[in-house]
């Protein structure tokens, strides 16, 4: 066998992007379940540069490249929210930062 | 398969001189700051303290290595591997030399040889972080949790000027391989001065560039005056206070390996790796020149010797370093081997030489405290580094390479 | 034959990896296997010709952005979670759909795709020079617009986590 197919590579992107939403899904730490948002950003990132590699151009890289700065951006003001949540509630666990429900 | 059992030789040989060259730089730190602050340093061990190396790996192998209590057992051990392994990586990506052919076998003297080798080096060194802030997490010590954090602050806020002042020759040289910004270099201004990346037009590097990259590698490796995390008398040793024996010279030898690989990268980019200053005629003396005064002034220094000792090892360093000046000489007849030896000679020079400039400093400054090294590094080297790159990048545009 | 076993072997500890973050009770332990993800989906876009990208993966994603949260982790000393009992429908209905819809999709993929493309190693590859091309010509603007988020990001962050002076 020459190489890899390139199904191989999507299935483990698929794969990510599933355990990704199923971490966030069913853990209740706040920094785990905003891991688990940047695992689905990987599998999608690999999704864009395995693409640009079918079709042989450069444009999935630089998805690529702009996921990565959005996803800098967003930890950064995601880190420094969830750092303001805990100075007021002193708890990590988002079931009890819920005294705006009904 | 004659790849393969190429790059396994070059693997051993690398391996092992470079752990040798890390025993021995300590050795030379220890001289080189008793000498700055007058007195004698390792002595008695050896002639002159030269099995003072082997002596110190033999007791960190025979102590007790104790693990304190309710530490994070798996981080524990994982932070000194990190840090050692990733220190040892970078070294795969840097010439040493330019191409030989051994027994019909042409190489390049470089474990391997990557396109984007600048940022692979890059790369490596933020990784290198999490050694140090595991180590200080996970010693369960409050002293140790602060002293990693501060360090590993510090190590990355540090690493945001030295990429913007690695850009900067990058740009004249236009390449990220390290081979091609050694073969950018190559050549000689006005037929006497060495293209180096500090001498280049468009932007001499040296007024700004590598002042910068210096200060900011000090500063990566943790060394003074930066070194206020692993100070022995601030923090009690930092983030590796509760590590002993083995796990402990594994954080040695990752700080001294962190220091070749800064320096052999500083050569690279900013020192023209392994070409001489003027051409290649003249250069050939100079290694000839150096180890014949340098053996001659140790014979001059055994006829008298100050201790009763030295009356025995001086003229044999003379004659060792004579020994030297004469196979330098006899090379000249293999030119094969000449180029290989002068190239390694320079080489190793550079690095020696800014290996000495670490060492000197580590015996002269005082530390910075910790804010003022925040502050140094935000409102001071990020600045300096943007301008370097503006103006190298306005210079090379008004002044292309033809 | 070689750039089937680095893929299967990196693809593993990708997976593997990936588990451990959802399955581990400390953060950190979901901190460090989210570096171990970031580390081999590096050595699969170097499979894939990005060398470009696996740099920046190395440098910014598990040289940055995870220090940035391991630093969080480390500095509100954030304990083990409590393990919560899961509910019954989760344990008998989750795991068995969850592969199962893997298993569809996966199907799915290996069909849409026709055979035949093959990733092999040296056939394409994309350094700096193109990206930098690309990034600078095709896609300035933005380029421009991601700089200015991150200068919104910065300023953000530091005026949410900033200490208060009274």
């Amino acid at each position: 066998m020459n190489g890899v197919p390139l199904s191989w590579y999507l299935i483990l992107s698929t794969v990510l992007f599933a355990l990704g939403i199923a971490g966030f899904l069913y853990r209740r730490n706040i920094i785990t379940m905003f891991m688990s948002i940047e695992l689905m950003l990987n599998a999608v990132n690999l999704t864009f540069v395995a693409f640009s590699y079918k079709l042989r151009q450069v444009d999935g890289h630089i998805f690529t490249f702009f996921v990565m700065v959005v996803a800098a951006a967003e930890a950064a003001v995601g880190l420094a929210i969830i750092l303001t949540v805990f100075k007021n509630r002193q708890t990590l666990e988002i079931d009890e930062v819920s005294s705006m429900k009904y | 398969m004659n790849f393969l059992i190429v790059s396994l030789i070059k693997a051993g040989v690398v391996a092992f001189v470079l752990m040798t060259t890390l025993a021995y730089l300590q050795w030379i730190e220890r001289k080189v700051i008793a000498h700055i602050q007058l007195r004698v340093g390792p002595y008695r061990v050896g002639p002159h303290g030269l099995l003072q190396p082997l002596a110190d790996v033999i007791k960190l192998i025979t102590k007790e290595g104790f693990i304190p209590s309710h530490v994070n057992l798996f981080f524990y051990m994982l932070a000194p591997f990190l840090a050692v392994t990733l220190s040892l990586i970078s070294i795969s990506v840097i010439p040493f030399g330019p191409e030989i052919e051994v027994a019909g076998v042409k190489t390049w003297l470089q474990l391997t040889d990557l396109n984007i080798g600048v940022l692979f080096v890059l790369g490596i060194s933020s990784v290198g972080v999490y050694g140090v802030a595991l180590a200080g997490w996970a010693s369960n010590n409050k002293y140790s949790l602060l002293g990693g954090l501060r360090s590993s602050a510090q190590m990355i806020s540090y690493e945001l000027p030295l990429a913007l002042t690695v850009a900067a020759p990058l740009l004249m040289l236009n390449t990220l391989s390290f081979r091609e910004i050694v073969n950018g270099q190559a050549g000689y201004l006005g037929g006497w001065l060495a293209r180096w990346t500090i001498f280049q037009l468009p932007f001499p590097q040296i007024f700004l560039g590598f002042p910068l990259f210096l200060i900011c590698s000090f500063a990566e490796t943790n060394r003074v005056p930066f070194d206020l995390p692993e100070a022995e008398n601030e923090l009690v040793a930092g983030f590796h206070t509760e590590y002993s024996s083995m796990k402990f010279a594994s954080f040695f030898m990752a700080e001294y390996a962190n220091m070749v690989t800064v320096t052999c990268v500083a050569t690279l980019l900013f020192l023209g790796g392994w070409t001489p200053p003027f051409p290649a005629p003249y250069s050939n003396v100079i290694p000839i020149v150096l180890f014949a005064i340098g053996g001659l002034a140790a014979l001059y220094a055994g006829i008298n010797p100050a201790r009763p000792k030295d009356r025995f090892t001086l003229p044999v360093a003379g004659l060792v370093f004579l020994g030297l000046a004469a196979a330098f000489a006899a090379s000249h007849l293999v030119p094969a081997l000449e180029t290989v030896l002068m190239a390694l000679f320079w080489f190793c020079g550079k690095v020696l030489a800014l290996l000495f400039l670490f060492i000197w400093i580590r015996g002269t400054l005082p530390r910075f405290r910790y804010d003022q090294l925040m502050r140094f590094a935000w409102t001071f080297m990020f600045p300096m580094a943007m301008l370097n790159l503006l103006v190298t990048s306005i210079m090379v545009a008004l002044f292309p390479k033809p | 034959m070689w750039s089937a076993i680095i893929f299967l072997v990196f693809a593993f500890v990708a997976v593997v990896a990936a588990i451990n973050l959802v399955v581990q009770t400390h953060p950190i332990s979901s901190a460090l296997s989210l570096i171990g993800v970031m580390g081999s989906l590096a050595v699969l876009y170097l499979l894939l010709g990005a060398e470009f990208i696996a740099a920046a993966q190395l440098v910014v994603y598990a040289g940055a952005i995870m220090v940035l949260f391991v630093f969080v982790i480390m500095l509100l000393n954030a304990g083990a979670e409590n393990a919560k009992p899961i509910g019954s429908r989760a344990k008998y209905f989750g795991l068995p759909l969850l592969i199962a819809f893997l298993g569809i999709m996966s199907f799915v993929v290996q069909a849409v795709i026709p055979g035949g493309n093959n990733v092999v190693f040296g056939e394409y590859h994309a350094g700096p020079r193109d990206v930098g091309k690309a990034l600078f010509t095709d896609y300035l603007l933005p380029f421009e617009v991601v700089s200015v988020l991150i200068l919104i990001a910065i300023i953000g962050a530091i005026v949410l986590a900033r200490k208060e002076i009274d």
